[in-house]
């Protein structure tokens, strides 16, 4: 689609003109994974046991990090307006933008998990399915939290808020995305949770475009 | 079909006025009937041969975990009615159960809390349902948050509206979700109050209860919107005639 | 929506608009139709960007009606541009948005003499020129209906000129203009004054 297409063109170039703030989750990710060796124990056996919790959750927070920031510029710059107003359907303008945002943000944090997964003595394939689960299961994270961000645009201090409305809506993912690892590090196939989570990413992909759309329409009252 | 009733709600004297009318109905309802359950309930039903007395904590329990997804069921059904059809009744009936449903959930935790004690010897076990009342609670407080947070109560409404419906579709999938964690991790415990076959003398007064609690659950949201109901049209006349104070 | 068969009309009936517990305006009513030019004036809060927003459809009024008839064009508050990308690049993203040829991005550069900051970044831009890149948007698309907040802010005099005379021709071709403003706009159209108080 035009729309979607163009919106996705001017949100690649805006990030590759503003990169440095797109290293950021990976560096937040690196650094909260590291402090649990630190806090827990070093010893390999309890941290390759909660490797994949620690990357899984510690992914959850860095992709909110970034989220409060999806819709905020263009909200207070006014561009939000101008594409409210042209007759085309802001939940594809809206999700457009999620999934550019989940392209900036989300996959360089799947690129750096076999760092941590290393770090964790997590076995190759506890790692395989956190990373194959990490592709199926960010993007719902960016979906869901698309909606709270559109939701909480017009508001000044909308991070603690933004924080309490998603992750209680990401327990699932974080179930199953954490079960598939746990689940191959046994030696026994993962397909059942990272299918349930495929299941996941289209209902999200399906819904969240209308609930992206009707909130951004909403702050703009 | 005569549809002035419905418009007459919808308009805040009339609304003040019925809900008034109807409180003392349920709150008495409520009463007697949360009054019979208690006593069915702590004197007239048998202890149960494998927990003893310990059970007799279902009557508060179980009526309180049905009254929290009964009351976000309410609650959703209205902020959907009130952002389809922009009615502020169903604004404020949304906005105004929300409280009582984070009591109740509230209530279903402690007293499962209260439960857990004797049961396993723990104030808190990850058990499945548990846990969903949990995120049940989280869901609440974050729709009450993201109401309030708005200047405009009105935008408030929509915007959390929003989140109580995409709270609908979450709330089964976190549930399964949940509950096959837990199946994986918990395989042989008993499952908590789920008896196959319930004494009807444990069971009558069970489900007395359970009507109670939705009697005052009717009779705290009407008290509630009465007040809403003034809060909201303060300066208009008929407010200013029932002599409450102005600003 | 854009509908040729239709002459460009705005009617507002007993609009009422209110926040929180002040009540900005009530039982406003008037009407435009082709080439009118509509000033909206008042003190600092009175309601005119609020207004200007129930004409454009942003919100529900707290009572009566607004009808509308033909496509909007938005100049608005914020000027919408984006600090990283060049006017070009924005108006680029507006015609794709809005369904106009790219062809139409050079002249409406031109007219608002933009051509020699067009492949700047607009975070080195002026107020000024900023805000003339954001009504360089006007020149692209057929809207009917412009509604324009506060259009001459941070304009010089050349370039006030250029806004009243794409008013005038807006005007000349059937449009309708709304705008807010403090000082009043030369152009040749009449112009219809709604005082909000």
């Amino acid at each position: 689609m035009s729309t979607a297409a163009a919106v996705v063109r001017r949100d690649l170039i805006l990030a590759a003109r503003r990169w440095p703030e797109f290293a950021l989750p990976p560096l937040f990710l690196l650094i909260v994974a590291s402090l649990f060796p630190l806090a827990v124990s070093p010893a390999a056996s309890v941290l390759a046991l909660i490797g994949p919790g620690v990357i899984w959750v510690a992914a959850l927070l860095a992709a909110l990090l970034g989220q409060e920031l999806l819709f905020r510029p263009d909200y207070d710059d006014g561009a939000l307006e101008l594409m409210a107003l042209s007759s085309r359907p802001l939940a594809v303008i809206g999700t457009a933008r999620v999934l550019v945002h989940w392209f900036v943000t989300g996959l360089p944090l799947i690129v750096i998990t076999p760092l941590v997964a290393v770090w964790f003595s997590m076995s190759p394939a506890a790692t395989q399915a956190t990373l194959i689960g990490l592709v199926l299961g960010t993007p719902v994270l960016s979906l869901v939290g698309g909606i709270a961000a559109a939701l909480t645009v017009s508001l000044k201090r909308s991070a603690p808020l933004l924080a309490l409305i998603v992750l209680p809506l990401c327990v699932p993912v974080v179930i199953f995305g954490t079960r598939a690892a746990s689940l191959a590090d046994g030696g026994v196939p993962a397909d059942g949770p990272l299918y349930l989570l495929a299941a996941l990413l289209v209902l999200a992909l399906t819904l969240a475009p209308f609930a992206v759309g009707a909130a951004l329409r909403i702050s703009l009252e | 079909m005569n549809w002035s009733w419905f418009h007459k709600l919808g308009s805040p004297p009339h609304l003040y006025r019925i809900a008034g009318g109807l409180v003392p109905w349920f709150g008495w309802t409520a009463l007697v009937l949360v009054l019979g359950g208690l006593y069915g309930g702590l004197w007239l039903a048998p202890p149960d041969y494998q927990m003893g007395d310990g059970f007799r904590i279902i009557y508060v329990h179980v009526p309180s975990a049905w009254m929290s997804m009964a009351a976000y069921a309410f609650l959703a059904v209205s902020a959907a009615i009130g952002l389809v059809w922009r009615i502020k009744l169903a604004e404020l009936a949304a906005r105004n159960a929300a409280p009582l449903g984070a009591v109740f959930t509230a209530l279903t935790l402690a007293t499962g809390s209260l439960w857990g004690k004797p049961m396993w010897g723990t104030w808190w076990e990850w058990d499945a349902r548990m846990t969903s009342e949990l995120v049940l609670l989280f869901l609440y407080l974050g729709y009450i948050a993201l109401h309030d947070a708005f200047p405009e109560r009105r935008t408030g409404a929509r915007a959390s509206a929003v989140l109580a419906l995409v709270g609908v579709v979450n709330l089964p999938i976190i549930h399964y979700s949940v509950e096959w964690w837990h199946s994986l991790h918990q395989p042989a415990t008993i499952t908590k109050f789920g008896a196959p076959s319930i004494d009807t003398e444990m069971l009558v007064p069970l489900l007395l209860m359970a009507t109670g609690f939705t009697a005052w659950f009717a009779t705290a949201l009407l008290m509630r919107l009465r007040v809403a109901v003034v809060e909201h049209e303060r300066g208009a006349a008929w407010v200013r005639a029932l002599g409450v104070r102005n600003g | 929506m854009q509908n040729a068969a239709h002459d460009a009309e705005i009617t507002v009936t007993d609009l009422a608009c209110r926040r929180g517990e002040r009540v900005l305006f009530s039982g406003l009513s008037w009407r435009a139709g082709p080439g009118a030019a509509v000033r909206i004036r008042g003190r600092n809060g009175a309601g005119k960007t609020s207004l200007l927003r129930l004409l454009a459809g942003f919100g529900w009024p707290d009572a009566g009606f607004v009808h509308r008839e033909g496509a909007v064009a938005w100049v608005g508050h914020g000027d919408g541009l984006k600090s990283d990308l060049t006017p070009r690049e924005n108006l680029e993203f507006h015609c794709a948005l809005y369904d106009v040829p790219h062809t139409a991005v050079a002249p409406a550069i031109e007219r608002l003499g933009l051509a020699s900051v067009a492949n700047l970044p607009c975070r080195v831009l002026s107020a000024g020129q900023r805000r003339r890149a954001a009504l360089a948007r006007l020149c692209l698309g057929s809207a009917k209906i412009w509604l324009l907040d506060e259009p001459l802010t941070a304009l010089d005099a050349d370039a006030q000129r250029v806004v009243e005379s794409l008013v005038d021709d807006h005007g000349r071709g059937g449009g309708i203009t709304v705008f807010t403003s403090h000082q009043p706009l030369a152009s040749g159209l009449p112009v219809v004054e709604v005082e909000l108080t």
